[in-house]
């Protein structure tokens, strides 16, 4: 059974953490993961890095840099996560750009990512039409969720459109950029996160891109059942180590 | 068997646009747009008389008598280093600034390696009083300086790609990331056959005017529209794109990319992508890159930084793939002396890039009877400190 659809239909506000695997070290990716769920983080985004992340920001491009040059690869992180599920009970998903996965064989990946226990994919660059015509099947197959992405610039038609081939929740993206870039959220974009909540879509959305504290998590979640926060955790990650994960979480949502 | 882009947007198996959503609005507007704009009659005049009376063109196709004579076939050589900027780079240009007006854009930004399509795209940008914003490697700006000089004195900002290996996939994906954050008033001119659809087929399109003039020109010198062979060096691959495009669909034109092995292709410094690359996604198009095992996009190294890209265009990794075009893979040795022949046999100093194609007459025979078109993509001004380095002059 899917942990994602379970996980979505708790009674509260959910947060979602990205993080870059092998960074800030190789084999920090375990404790990252624990000690994420152990305070109180409700998903977990595994970002496997890739040499041009053309959606993300200079926080995500750095860490991804670095973890490549750690000597993360495809097969490295697998191995990391094969008893991930032992220890770890809360929804694993994995995001990451296609090339990668394409280069391991899509079907392989979702196999794996089926036996190890991860729950859905986010890949920024697989279009919503390449996905429905040709590996949709597949994702099936093996009961893996994609999680596609929607922006302030997406049609409603598309957005009606997405809603219908996705399984678990959506992504929206806060504003038009790239990951870390903004802070605090205006009038546009609480309009925009208000359009979509009167939609009535039949997935959950989940928002992302700016979020960064407190403040900016209750602000989106107003509209939304998650929000996910990235770049803010790599900063921390890079400032303070994976020991203080604990005080990072709590000063999101207190 | 169809050579050119189906109406999906894929040449055969490669093409496509692998993007991220926050790129689909502009993408999509161009891909609505594109055809349309470009069959307007005032888009077609406009553009033909830029090409004429700010370009030069036609740009001549000229009998390399001494060339021929040396290697016992019949060269002609298509003159892109004639052009206005020194390369064909212009010619693409012209086209999407008209394009970017047309859509209401009003501020214009690009990726360059060398520097050749960021001056190309700073002199539109001036002719037409938009905003310009060029994205280069941080490594480049350092190995290229004349060219900023130009792009900041055409009234460009030059701006350093910092991420990655920062050179020109960097610099490409900082382009990219620029447009993601300014999807409304931005166009971004890209300045090969990459990147997602409808890109390759645009810039194709443009380009395609080098093929055109070949038909006419070749029928003066010869009483025929078609040559043998038409020979042009690939990178990203839109000089080839251009020469090939009105033969792409007749097999009796024999088509022949050159690559760039840089010190050999198995030397682990080269850029010839087709022997080197597999099948992946390369700035949201699916085609032949040089990538690790993993999927990790790798650096490419030729002496020539036009060429040195890791990927290339998806209309290219389909020729190969079908055999319609045979690809060469030429070192920067072979590359410098073919260009300094030139130099010596019919007094033109070849830009590195072209220099790699004028190589193939060391690599294959051609007969006597058999008409070569080579396109000499660009002039060598801008390689002069490569060429000295190189030769010690």
């Amino acid at each position: 059974m899917n942990r994602i659809p379970t996980k979505l239909k708790e009674d509260k506000k959910l947060l979602s953490i990205y993080f870059t695997a092998g960074y800030p070290s190789l084999d920090d990716t375990t404790t990252i993961i624990q000690n994420l769920e152990k305070s109180g983080v409700d998903m977990i985004e595994i970002g496997l890095p890739f040499s041009d992340p053309l959606a993300d920001g200079p926080t995500i491009q750095a860490s991804s840099t670095q973890a490549l040059k750690n000597g993360m690869t495809t097969e490295v992180l697998f191995d990391q996560l094969k008893d991930i599920r032992k220890t770890v009970s809360i929804p694993l998903i994995i995001m990451g750009y296609f090339n990668p996965m394409l280069q391991y064989g899509v079907e392989d990946f979702c196999k794996k990512c089926q036996e190890i226990g991860i729950d859905g994919l986010i890949i920024p660059d697989l279009p919503v039409d390449v996905y429905h015509e040709q590996y949709k099947a597949i994702f099936e197959k093996y009961g893996i969720i994609n999680v596609f992405l929607i922006t302030p610039q997406t049609s409603m038609e598309r957005i009606h459109f997405i809603d219908s081939i996705s399984n678990g929740f959506i992504y929206m993206v806060s504003s038009a950029s790239v990951t870390g870039s903004s802070s605090g959220f205006g009038e546009e974009q609480t309009n925009y996160f208000k359009r979509i909540a009167d939609m009535q879509l039949n997935n959950p959305q989940v928002i992302g891109f700016g979020i960064s504290n407190n403040e900016t998590f209750i602000q989106a979640t107003a509209h939304a059942k998650g929000a996910i926060i990235g770049s803010a955790f790599i900063k921390h990650l890079t400032n303070k180590g994976v020991s203080q994960i604990d005080s990072f979480v709590k000063n999101i949502l207190n | 068997m169809n050579y050119n882009i189906n109406e999906k947007g894929y040449y055969g198996e490669f093409g496509g646009a692998y993007i991220p959503e926050m790129l689909y609005p502009n993408v999509e507007e161009l891909r609505q747009n594109y055809l349309k704009v470009m069959a307007e009659p005032e888009f077609q005049k406009e553009f033909n008389q830029l090409l004429k009376d700010y370009v030069g063109r036609p740009s001549p196709l000229y009998f390399a008598k001494r060339l021929s004579k040396k290697y016992n076939t019949k060269v002609y050589l298509k003159r892109e280093d004639l052009n206005h900027t020194g390369a064909h780079k212009i010619n693409n240009t012209i086209g999407q600034i008209l394009m970017a007006k047309r859509l209401g854009k009003h501020r214009i930004i690009a990726e360059t390696g060398a520097g050749q399509h960021g001056v190309a795209t700073a002199t539109v940008c001036a002719l037409m009083g938009l905003e310009c914003i060029v994205y280069m490697g941080e490594i480049d700006i350092a190995r290229q300086a004349p060219n900023v000089a130009r792009m900041k004195m055409l009234g460009a900002t030059v701006v350093p790609a910092l991420s990655g290996s920062r050179t020109l996939k960097d610099a490409t994906n900082e382009a990219i990331r620029d447009w993601i954050n300014n999807p409304v008033d931005t166009h971004y001119i890209i300045g090969s056959v990459v990147g997602p659809h409808p890109y390759p087929d645009m810039v194709a399109r443009f380009q395609a005017v080098v093929s055109e003039e070949i038909q006419w020109q070749l029928q003066e010198h010869e009483g025929k529209t078609n040559p043998d062979y038409v020979v042009a060096c690939v990178g990203g691959g839109s000089n080839a794109a251009g020469a090939y495009y009105h033969f792409l669909e007749n097999t009796d034109v024999k088509l022949i990319a050159i690559e760039a092995a840089g010190l050999g292709v198995d030397s682990g410094e080269s850029a010839a992508t087709s022997v080197l690359g597999k099948e992946g996604i390369i700035h949201g198009s699916k085609t032949l890159l040089m990538q690790t095992n993993d999927g990790q996009i790798t650096e490419p190294y030729s002496i020539s930084a036009g060429l040195d890209y890791p990927g290339v265009g998806p209309m290219h990794a389909h020729l190969y793939k079908t055999g319609r075009a045979e690809f060469i893979a030429i070192t920067d040795d072979q590359a410098m002396n073919a260009g300094l022949e030139l130099c010596k046999l019919e007094g033109i100093i070849p830009a590195i890039e072209s220099s790699h194609a004028l190589a193939v007459f060391e690599q294959k025979k051609f007969q006597p009877e058999d008409v070569v078109v080579l396109s000499l993509s660009g002039r060598g001004d801008k390689d002069l400190q490569n060429y000295i380095d190189y030769f010690k002059f």
